[in-house]
């Protein structure tokens, strides 16, 4: 854990470049933020695009929102031994940041699980987040499971806030993209995990409402050797589509070889997944057998961003020597957006720092928002007004866009 | 006694078996009935589909058959459920993955056989690969004996079955460092073409494969144990340790060759798990250690015959669980079926026959 905290530091250290020489008398006031990624494991080179980007945003500010100095802290919300995000760590983060009076602002995390972890410690301690790439619907929004998304916040009042469309908008995108290919009949797959089974569900009431019928629905286990007996029943009800809700860690290429492996090409019977399994291992782990495969992504690539993105990528390539990953655009969106809102509430506080109740309501009041995705605004449950997102398909052996889908119409 | 004689008091004792047996284990002979009978109907609609299905579940268990008998034979000398076992099958597969990169530890020896390679170094590689897994795994299954389990030999039980486990956790974690924790694909070596000249019933070169490395595999141990002195000397110092020394049998060397053999069918079995199934991960000890220490049990454990009908059971209950059941049931079907067994028959289905090959009773 100290070497954790270490490493953060030296991160901070090295990436914060601009922050202007010498103490200056430490005359105006100090706020601090923090954001809260997986730093190890599979997602590593992304995150660490995402911290520069943070630190991007704070830097063109002159490390400053407003009149007040902002300091910055990357959190890792990953241990070695999981080689992902970890619940324990997550809790850890948030509990220490929901008692440094500092912070008043959080962006992260990454992953969903994660954020149904964080989401209650720091609501109790009126913090505001905002995350780059959380798309579990039940965060935000009613799901078939009743309690949710109220059970995330107990006070009753709204903290989080995201920036990336949901599994909603990723499961319409999905069944949107079957219709226009002329899929008939879909059978659906999910990982039985928060996650993949809540973004099959979306994808099974946009396909039903979009007129496919769903021949069969079933359950995957993760650890299976093989799942070459599902595939051989699946391949009996000759469906013209398979729908997979889950994450690479679930055997995602193992499912896919047993699919092609029991007759099934990926030219016949189209094989769509989520962003869960939008990664590039998916492609070395199922070589030949993934090669036509579609993901939905709830974004959309950087090269196709409007302008304003354009000159993002373009000032992110020539501070940092890492290209620029699906998810960088979105934290230095996160984090304009949080800087604005704390300059804004620190303007009401008459160029004091701002207390967290202040930024949180100034987050949510976020409209007409002109930043690197686009113009959007959030809603009351904090979810973005955005609603392109993109289909990717591999192609020799890599990921490139298919098509982008606006799901506007379906909503 | 004439023959007639014969069938008549062996149809008496039918009878009798009948009327003596509890309600319970006839409500179970009924159960299995109608699940045979369910069986057969979908058999008979769709016999190209169940034959596929069969064709599945028999390679499946063929795997699931061969770790097994790592579990049984160890149970069957020294009464230990050796749960490093699983993840020594995890080790072979990494060590099988290893030999076919043509790389270790940072050093290129040879290009790596992969797909494209011609077919005379493809059996070649996999013929290696295999040979070397073998080896590795058989000396890592004695010396995790010599180190974790024979210092423990005279203390409770306990203490040895949690050393167990810890060597488990401690596999498993070299397999961590050693190739990360995501999954690892394997070289597509062997070809997915199907055999048969039918579309219906699909039986693969790779299921061919994997018949044919099993049912050897399965004779020679079977001879080994039957056949041969030092089988002889296994089964002696199952029976009775102590015995067994004093009429001159090394009973260390023999636990030895145990944990040998019980390595090398790890490291068969790893290796085959990889090219049959294409893709192999750090923890995948675990599930298939899961599913083969359930194979013993139902078999009977430390029953050799017993783990291999076991194995190939729960192989063919998981697929025609897949088919007829749902995916989302075929872990609570296969042990409701070993739930189900050990209630009627607590022995397991072929009997518990330690009392020969070990413990002494």
């Amino acid at each position: 854990m100290v070497l954790g905290a270490l490493t953060a530091l030296i991160a901070i250290g090295c990436g914060g470049g601009g922050e202007g020489g010498g103490g200056g008398g430490g005359e105006s006031p100090t706020a601090k933020i923090v954001s809260d990624l997986p730093r190890q494991g599979a997602n590593r080179a992304q995150t660490t695009t995402m911290v520069n980007a943070i630190n991007l945003a704070i830097d063109e500010r002159n490390g400053k929102a407003g009149d007040i100095k902002i300091e910055y802290e990357s959190l890792d919300d990953a241990t070695a031994q999981a080689g992902q995000w970890d619940a324990a760590k997550c809790a850890e983060n948030a509990q220490s940041a929901a008692q440094d009076d500092e912070i008043i602002g959080w962006i992260g995390p990454f992953n969903s699980g994660c954020a149904a972890v964080e989401i209650p410690i720091l609501n109790e301690a009126g913090l505001a987040m905002i995350s780059p790439a959380n798309t579990y619907t039940g965060l935000t929004k009613p799901t078939p499971d009743k309690s949710e998304p109220d059970k995330y916040y107990p006070t009753g009042e709204r903290n989080y806030a995201r920036v990336i469309v949901t599994d909603v908008q990723q499961g319409q995108a999905g069944a949107a993209f079957m219709n226009d290919e002329g899929v008939q009949t879909v059978f659906i797959l999910d990982d039985r995990e928060t996650y993949g089974k809540g973004v099959a569900d979306e994808f099974q009431t946009a396909a039903e409402d979009l007129g496919i019928e769903v021949v069969g629905r079933e359950g995957i286990d993760g650890s299976a050797p093989n799942y070459r007996s599902l595939m051989n029943k699946i391949a009996a009800e000759n469906p013209d589509a398979i729908y997979f809700g889950g994450i690479i860690e679930n055997n995602a290429a193992q499912l896919i070889k047993d699919k092609v492996g029991a007759g099934m090409s990926n030219d016949e019977v189209i094989f769509v997944g989520p962003d869960g399994i939008f990664v590039d291992e998916l492609i070395s782990q199922g070589g030949n057998a993934v090669e036509g495969i579609y993901v939905s992504f709830g974004g959309i690539p950087p090269e196709k961003l409007g302008s304003a993105g354009q000159e993002f990528i373009d000032k992110y390539e020539e501070n940092y020597d890492d290209a620029v990953q699906p998810y960088t655009a979105y934290a230095y969106e996160a984090a304009n957006v949080m800087l604005d809102a704390i300059e804004r509430a620190s303007k009401d506080a008459g160029g004091d720092v701002p207390d967290r109740q202040a930024v949180m309501e100034q987050v949510f009041a976020t409209q007409n928002y002109q930043g690197v995705l686009g113009t959007w605004s959030f809603d009351d449950d904090g979810d973005t007004s955005l609603t392109r997102l993109s289909i990717q398909e591999v192609e020799d052996g890599e990921w490139k866009l298919d098509r982008i889908l606006d799901v506007e119409d379906m909503q | 006694m004439t023959t007639v004689e014969a069938s008549k008091s062996r149809s008496r004792a039918l009878i009798d078996g009948v009327r003596d047996s509890t309600w319970g284990s006839r409500l179970a002979v009924v159960l299995v009935a109608v699940l045979v009978v369910l069986v057969g109907v979908q058999a008979v609609k769709e016999p190209a589909q169940f034959t596929s299905q069969l064709v599945i579940g028999v390679t499946n268990g063929a795997i699931i058959a061969l770790v097994a008998l790592g579990y049984t034979l160890v149970y069957g000398i020294i009464e230990l459920i050796n749960f490093a076992h699983g993840d020594n099958f995890m080790i072979g597969s990494f060590v099988g993955i290893t030999v076919l990169s043509g790389t270790f530890a940072g050093i290129g020896l040879f290009a790596p056989i992969s797909s494209g390679s011609g077919a005379l170094l493809k059996v070649a590689g996999v013929l290696i690969a295999m040979a070397v897994a073998m080896v590795a795994c058989g000396l890592l299954g004695v010396g995790i004996e010599r180190v974790a389990y024979k210092p423990l030999r005279n203390s409770p039980r306990l203490a040895v079955l949690i050393t167990a486990i810890g060597m488990s956790f401690i596999l498993q974690n070299v397999g961590l460092v050693w190739k990360g924790p995501a999954q690892i694909p394997f070289p597509e070596l062997i070809s997915d073409a199907n055999i048969l000249p039918t579309d219906a019933v699909v039986f693969r070169w790779k299921d061919l494969f994997v018949i044919g490395v099993t049912i050897p595999l399965l004779v020679a141990l079977s001879y080994f144990i039957s056949n041969t002195k030092q089988g002889k000397a296994m089964r002696a110092v199952a029976q009775d340790k102590e015995a067994a020394s004093m009429v001159g049998i090394n009973v260390n060397r023999t636990i030895s060759i145990t944990f040998l053999l019980g390595g090398i069918l790890a490291g068969a079995s790893g290796v085959m798990y990889g090219l049959f199934n294409g893709i192999t991960v750090f923890n995948v000890g675990f599930t298939q250690g899961l599913y083969a220490f359930t194979a013993a049990v139902l078999g009977g454990i430390g029953n050799l015959t017993g783990a291999v009908v076991g194995g190939f059971l729960i192989g063919i209950i998981g697929s025609m669980a897949d088919q007829y059941v749902g995916v989302r049931w075929t872990a609570i079907v296969i042990f409701a079926v070993l739930i189900l067994v050990l209630v009627f028959r607590p022995t397991g289905l072929l009997g518990d026959r330690s009392a020969v090959q070990g413990g002494g009773q």
